[in-house]
């Protein structure tokens, strides 16, 4: 029995390490004036509650929560900007950086003639993309607890939601960058990434649309995050957010799995 | 002992295009061993192939008495690669290029930085060590491609077209370095298209051609098999040199007309030459030359232009 299971784990083991090299050689490349990436990165979604959140917010009222609470525009708001921000930032590393470094900076065909495995490659990718989505999260967090939009043990529970976000998404992007061909399918990938931005029950609650179209918004990835982290942030979990951890799972394994199979096509010809 | 490369039979199809048509290679361990052949006629697909990066359609290969398909990680992890093109890491520095490399090994921090400085030496790279790469000309980037494929201390290293693209200075000095990784017992496998570095580097190489191979050898034993041992080159003062082939008759093994000269493959040049002189030729320019690689290349392969 043993002497079955043992060579599965020593391998394992192998890809773990394998993938954590491939993230390390992006922290070796950061420190060339990346921080600047990284602080647009942040910025955004801050820029985004105050204008309209804090802005546009004090012309709306009060908006009413599915559980029938009443909650202010802002702390409706900003749970949203946070997901929004995990998905952006998870997006822009897979999508952008990771289709250049495959295409045209040749990095993954160096890669490939060592041990690593296209499947490590993208588990290291995307493990690098949740880092930095990640810190762009801690700051997001510490701000809403700043404003009193939530408490800290809230913002605690919610900052594993938000990862769970970044790695859906990082898998979908990761996904999208081995399918398109060129860097003008980026112009799609930024339209519909700002339609999710618009549409997900980011700035309006989904049961403000017609049944048809609130339907649709409700199957959208950014949805599901947006109503796992704001029922966190809030203090009103429930059943519906079983399902968004559900949801987001497998779309990370989906997104994985197809990228990982996509890569192999793509290098190992 | 095993051999270190065994093919038998071995086939890449890219669609239906056969890249690679079943051929048969072995190389045994401390050899350095040639792929020789035109553009397009299937080496850097074979070489991709025993890098485990591409899976083989058809036919059998196993790389140190491992299979590829299986055991890819595991073979990788005893490889050193050089590809045709470069592919340095732009965003790193020299030095960490070797480094970061090096953690694709699951090599420790310390022990790379250590074998990062050694190599740089190696390839005379140690003052450029923390410049960026794309200041580096071509003959650096390459010693530093050379020096990344041995970060991990490889019982082969595979060299895609090592020179191409170098000038003369560059050449020498990779080939130097080349002959001293050899000298030290490491295996070296390499694709060329240069007769002369097949020639300095070579134990033994197959040319191949159109995804077959078409000879085998040494490259002694390959122009003593296909090429004579000497070649005259004459040129005479026409447009057309084919006229003179008639009258060159009976001289050495073989005659071939070029549009600018005819080469007349010979076992004693001065001989041949006496015997044109005899028959009142009188040629622009000739030339008595030992017979080398280039000869047997062009006579197998053809001097059709491949792209």
């Amino acid at each position: 029995m043993l002497t079955m299971v043992l060579p599965k784990l020593v391998s394992f083991e192998g890809a773990g390490r394998r993938s954590a090299s491939v993230a390390e050689r992006n922290v070796t490349a950061l420190r060339s004036a990346y921080w600047v990436v990284m602080l647009g990165g942040f910025l955004e979604p801050v820029l985004y509650l105050f204008s309209i959140g804090v802005g546009v917010g004090a012309l709306i009222g009060d908006i009413e929560l599915p559980g029938g609470r009443l909650v202010t525009y802002t702390e409706f708001v900003a749970p949203a900007m946070l997901a929004s921000s995990a998905m952006s930032g998870a997006l822009s590393e897979t999508t952008f950086n990771f289709f250049g470094k495959m295409k045209f900076m040749r990095l993954y065909d160096g890669m490939l003639a060592t041990p690593i495995r296209p499947f490590e490659i993208a588990l290291g990718e995307l493990a690098w993309a949740m880092i930095r989505g990640n810190i762009y999260s801690v700051a997001f967090l510490a701000i809403m607890v700043a404003m009193d939009l939530t408490t800290p043990l809230r913002a605690l529970a919610t900052f594993p939601a938000t990862v769970l976000v970044g790695f859906a998404f990082g898998a979908l992007g990761m996904m999208t960058s081995t399918v398109i061909r060129s860097w003008q399918d980026f112009d799609l990938i930024g339209a519909g990434q700002f339609a999710l931005f618009l549409f997900s029950g980011t700035f309006v609650p989904a049961t403000g649309y017609p049944l048809v179209l609130r339907w649709l918004v409700e199957l959208s990835p950014l949805y599901r995050s947006v109503d796992l982290i704001r029922g966190i942030s809030l203090g009103s979990v429930g059943w519906p957010q079983l399902i968004d951890v559900l949801y987001l799972l497998a779309l990370f394994a989906i997104g994985l799995t197809i990228a990982g199979h996509r890569m192999t096509k793509l290098l190992c010809k | 002992m095993p051999s270190l490369i065994h093919a038998r039979g071995l086939i890449k199809r890219f669609g239906d295009f056969t890249a690679v048509d079943g051929i048969d290679v072995d190389v045994q361990p401390g050899e350095a061993f040639g792929f020789l052949g035109p553009n397009g006629a299937g080496k850097s697909s074979t070489m991709r192939m025993i890098g485990c990066v591409s899976p083989p359609t058809d036919g059998v290969l196993r790389i140190l008495d491992m299979d590829p398909l299986r055991d890819g990680p595991r073979i990788r992890a005893r490889l050193g690669v050089c590809p045709q093109l470069d592919n340095l890491d732009v965003e790193l520095t020299v030095r960490e290029n070797l480094t970061t490399y090096a953690r694709f090994f699951g090599i420790p921090r310390a022990t790379a930085r250590r074998r990062a400085d050694e190599l740089l030496d190696f390839v005379q790279l140690g003052e450029r060590a923390g410049s960026k790469v794309e200041p580096l000309s071509g003959g650096m980037k390459r010693r530093l491609t050379i020096a990344r494929a041995l970060v991990n201390e490889p019982d082969i290293v595979l060299l895609d077209e090592p020179t191409t693209g170098l000038d003369p200075q560059a050449r020498h000095l990779v080939w130097e370095r080349l002959f001293r990784l050899k000298q030290q017992g490491v295996t070296l496998v390499l694709t060329t298209h240069y007769m002369d570095e097949a020639e300095q580097l070579c134990d033994r190489l197959v040319v191949m051609d159109g995804g077959k191979i078409v000879a085998e050898g040494s490259p002694r034993s390959l122009i003593e098999q296909h090429s004579t041992r000497e070649v005259v080159e004459l040129r005479f003062p026409t447009e057309d040199q084919g006229a003179y082939a008639s009258k060159l008759d009976g001289i050495g093994d073989r005659t071939e007309v070029l549009p600018d000269r005819i080469l007349l493959y010979v076992a004693d040049g001065d001989d041949a030459l006496a015997e044109v002189h005899r028959r009142s030729l009188s040629p622009a320019s000739a030339l008595v030359r030992r017979a080398g690689l280039e000869d047997v290349f062009l006579h197998l392969t053809g001097r059709t232009l491949v792209d």
